[in-house]
């Protein structure tokens, strides 16, 4: 059985509120607020980056996991805002996770789903027998340019990933990919924002693709929406996943444990995983869950997983949403010290 | 070993000098102090000279042969040595001219403390943290107040000190340095201009600060019987004693008492064959007003935890029992780093020949403390008449 | 600084330091001998748990070029609890930090050598609650 052995995640502490933001643009902060489907957004530190919070969940991952590091023998991390442009995050995480020197490592950029191709990396690694433990994580300090529609939901956080075959939590029972050249949303090679097609984000990728890979996987298992216990699908803003789980055929009550943006925004390449995290925090033995994540450019990565008897004696505290209420708010000017958009002197 | 005079003394401008180089600086002082001791130039046997960092400060290395050559004395091609111990340089360098002088080796020697600190502008008190470790402490983000804040706020919890007892400390300071035409800030300050200056690094302020200052002292000295013959008023230097501690405050025993003083301080007072109530008049490393406050306590003048007392009563003022800092002190006289070791020399020695004019305090035996970074090293001389 | 930095990459990211066998004392930063011990001295390299409680702080408002843009910001002195006492960050708000105050060890950045220089990571400390 090939599977998740153990996650950890990490939310940066500091929150801005929707209508703060907007405040300063002059514009309806309740409206967009609601209109969005977000009401706040975590900001990291000054002194966090993609690096400390893929850090900080693998290490919690590892510490859950209970397993000597030195068996993980594969780390991937997936963002779009790795601190260089050239020079691997995972080797970072590697030595802060002291797993020694003969591993695996990669960094992975697929837009918000390159967490959940690093999760696809490790699964196909174990099942050959390549590697003992493979660690996949997704995590980002995303940025949205000052103004626009994306400032209100860039976020920041991270989730990791344990996939093993020894003491498996919640077993990959399938996993499949909905790939097109999609551009909804890019970033250029030394920009600093990204740009957007604006609505064509909606049906053409996200939708489109997304429901294309939740189809797809149902099919291949011979599953319906009414056998899972729970659904995750990426959660760029708070409405999109709500949308797509109605046109799947999904309730409420199955995505609402791991719907988490309205109140830390798109964590990007953290963004469904954590929502599984806090679906996980939650889910009991033999129950079944479906993910979805999307990808801008576009692709969508379908995981079917049975959580196993294992779940019972797993450490899960804090959970997600106990981190996810130990906010502190910051005003605009805060948040705009925070994410270095004061231009300093030499 | 034989006895050791001083028999000139010679000290720039402290402050920011624009107009004036490290060379010119260093002449200005050295010129002073070989007048004073009424040299030509060709007797002097050997120089020490206590430079913290003209690597840095300046990209000047080398700076031993620099001051020798610059001060005439290239074609004799006597030994000049540099000395580091970050700003306790000045005072490391007088101790290694007191050994040779006392050692038997040369009879007229040298000891210089220089530094030209402006021309890097406002670098200059990172490059003052290279005398802190620079692996696990600065660059951890400490500067070298903080470390000082981390003291002072201990000694607070500790023993009562209050934020207002180190601004008094200040007032002192800077009301000595209105006497002292050397001096870099010649202006009283109130307690409530110390007191609501904006803090540098929780709890010191501005005014619990010294400043970092151009400045260059020289001295010059001799043996007892080669000092007859120059001078009149030979200040004797009875003992010389040096220290060290962990480099880093958060190694050592205790975090309120500087143990590297204490030691220099006990070996001083023995071989002088003196105690600390002997003392007259004391030069001390205010680098930060808690600094001083330490001194008080590290050096006997008072028992540990009651430095404040000190200050409180008017003891340490220039018209009490024991006055600290005549020259005004790191604080409000300067810090010019490697200087200032030999500039506290300089002044003790003019209080003892009574030559120190508006600020002349009644002594007989004078002490200097002279401390690098947090500590780590510690210099105490004590001169007699 | 690069090399320099590298070469203890190890005892930054996490807390390993060292202990002397022969007297049983922790040291952090690691040291090569120990001081009590000195030729008798039997260092291993041990990792400590990260926990730990404030002894002394202070709120840095004069701030090296480096880190102007953090300011305000805290430096400890923090007991560790096997013993040792280390010099470093404090991140949280500076109304907050109390003496006594329990803290736990996290991975952050600490320094870059400019915006296109190499990142420097280091071990920081907040409030063990969070």
């Amino acid at each position: 059985m090939v599977g998740i052995v153990s996650y950890g995640t990490y939310i940066p502490i500091y929150r801005i509120k929707t209508e703060e933001i907007a405040r300063i643009w002059g514009e309806n902060g309740e409206t967009i607020s609601k209109g969005l489907g977000v009401k706040q957004k975590s900001i990291p530190n000054l002194d966090e980056d993609t690096a400390t919070i893929a850090v900080e969940a693998a290490r919690e991952a590892v510490y859950r996991a209970k397993i000597d590091p030195t068996h993980i023998d594969a780390i991937y991390v997936g963002s779009e805002s790795h601190p260089y442009a050239v020079k691997p995050t995972a080797t970072i995480v590697g030595e802060a996770l002291e797993v020694g020197n003969y591993y695996f490592a990669a960094d992975l950029e697929f837009a918000c789903k390159a967490g959940t191709a690093g999760i696809q990396i490790c699964y196909s690694m174990v099942k050959s027998d390549m590697i003992r433990y493979g660690v996949a994580i997704g995590a980002d300090t995303s940025q949205g340019a000052p103004g626009d529609a994306l400032e209100y939901s860039a976020s920041a956080g991270g989730a990791a990933y344990i996939i093993g075959k020894k003491g498996v939590i919640a077993e990959i029972i399938k996993t499949v990919s909905f790939t097109s050249d999609t551009p909804d949303f890019w970033r250029r090679e030394g920009k600093p924002y990204p740009k957007h097609g604006g609505r064509f984000t909606g049906q053409p990728a996200y939708f489109r693709h997304i429901t294309s890979a939740a189809e797809k996987i149902m099919e291949e298992l011979d599953l319906k929406p009414s056998d899972f216990n729970y659904a995750v699908f990426h959660q760029p803003n708070g409405k999109f996943p709500v949308r797509v789980a109605k046109m799947l055929g999904f309730s409420k009550e199955q995505i609402s444990p791991g719907l988490v943006v309205p109140y830390i925004g798109n964590t990007y390449s953290g963004s469904s995983l954590i929502g599984l995290a806090a679906t996980l925090d939650i889910a009991k033995t033999d129950e079944l869950i479906l993910l979805v994540s999307f990808g801008s450019g576009a692709g969508s990565d379908a995981f079917v997983l049975r959580v196993t008897d294992e779940i019972e004696n797993f450490e899960r505290k804090p959970g997600v949403w106990e981190k996810i209420e130990k906010g502190v708010f910051v005003d605009y000017g805060m948040y705009v010290k925070l994410r270095r958009k004061i231009k300093m002197g030499d | 070993m034989r006895k050791v005079a001083v028999i000139g003394v010679g000290q720039s401008k402290f402050g920011e000098l624009w107009d004036y180089s490290f060379r010119d600086i260093v002449l200005s002082a050295g010129i002073e102090a070989i007048e004073d001791a009424g040299l030509e130039g060709r007797e002097i046997e050997a120089m020490y000279i206590g430079n913290m960092s003209g690597g840095r400060f300046l990209a000047q290395e080398h700076i031993a042969a620099l001051i020798a050559d610059y001060s005439g004395l290239a074609e004799l091609h006597i030994p000049s040595t540099r000395v580091e111990g970050a700003d306790a340089s000045g005072g490391l360098a007088l101790r290694q001219a007191y050994l040779a002088v006392a050692s038997g080796l040369h009879d007229i020697v040298i000891a210089a403390g220089a530094e030209k600190v402006t021309d890097v502008g406002e670098k200059a008190v990172e490059i003052l943290s290279s005398g802190l470790d620079r692996e696990w402490e600065v660059f951890n983000g400490v500067t070298l107040a903080s470390l000082f804040a981390i003291i002072a706020r201990l000694h607070m919890d500790k023993y009562g000190t209050r934020a207002e007892d180190l601004a008094m400390i200040s007032v002192k300071n800077h009301k000595n340095a209105v006497r002292n035409p050397k001096a870099q800030f010649k202006r009283e300050i109130s307690i409530d201009v110390a007191l609501s200056s904006p803090y540098v690094a929780e709890p010191l302020r501005v005014f619990d600060c010294a400043p970092v200052s151009d400045g260059a002292a020289v001295i010059v000295l001799a043996s007892e019987e080669v000092a007859r013959k120059y001078t009149d008023t030979p200040i004797y230097i009875s003992a010389s004693a040096q220290a060290t501690d962990y480099i880093a405050l958060s190694s050592r025993r205790d975090f309120t008492t500087m143990d590297a003083v204490v030691f220099a301080a006990r070996e001083a007072y023995k071989k002088a064959g003196i105690e600390p109530k002997d003392i007259d008049v004391a030069e001390v490393h205010d680098s930060f007003t808690i600094a001083e406050l330490l001194a008080y306590e590290d050096l006997g003048f008072v028992e540990k935890g009651k430095g404040a007392e000190l200050i409180r009563e008017g003891v340490t003022e220039l018209d009490g029992e024991l006055p600290v800092n005549p020259s005004g002190g790191l604080k409000a006289c300067g810090h010019a780093a490697g200087a200032t070791g030999i500039r506290q020399a300089v002044e003790i020695t003019l209080q003892l020949r009574g030559e120190a004019k508006g600020r002349q305090v009644d002594a007989e035996t004078g002490l200097t403390m002279n401390i690098g970074g947090t500590g780590a090293t510690a210099v105490v001389t004590i001169f007699r008449r | 600084m690069l090399p320099r930095f590298w070469r203890k990459i190890k005892y930054r990211y996490n807390l390993i330091g060292t202990k002397c066998e022969n007297c049983n004392t922790y040291y952090y930063p690691p040291r090569n001998l120990c001081p009590k011990c000195r030729r008798k001295s039997k260092i291993v390299e041990v990792k400590f748990s990260g926990k730990g409680e404030v002894l002394s702080y202070s709120v840095i408002h004069e701030a090296p070029e480096n880190m102007k843009d953090q300011k305000p910001y805290i430096v400890a002195l923090i007991k560790l609890e096997e013993g040792p006492i280390i010099t470093a960050q404090l991140v949280c708000d500076s109304s907050e930090v109390k003496k006594g105050m329990k803290v736990k060890a996290v991975f952050r950045k600490c320094g870059e050598e400019g915006s296109a220089g190499v990142i420097y990571y280091c071990t920081k400390f907040v409030p063990e609650n969070l």
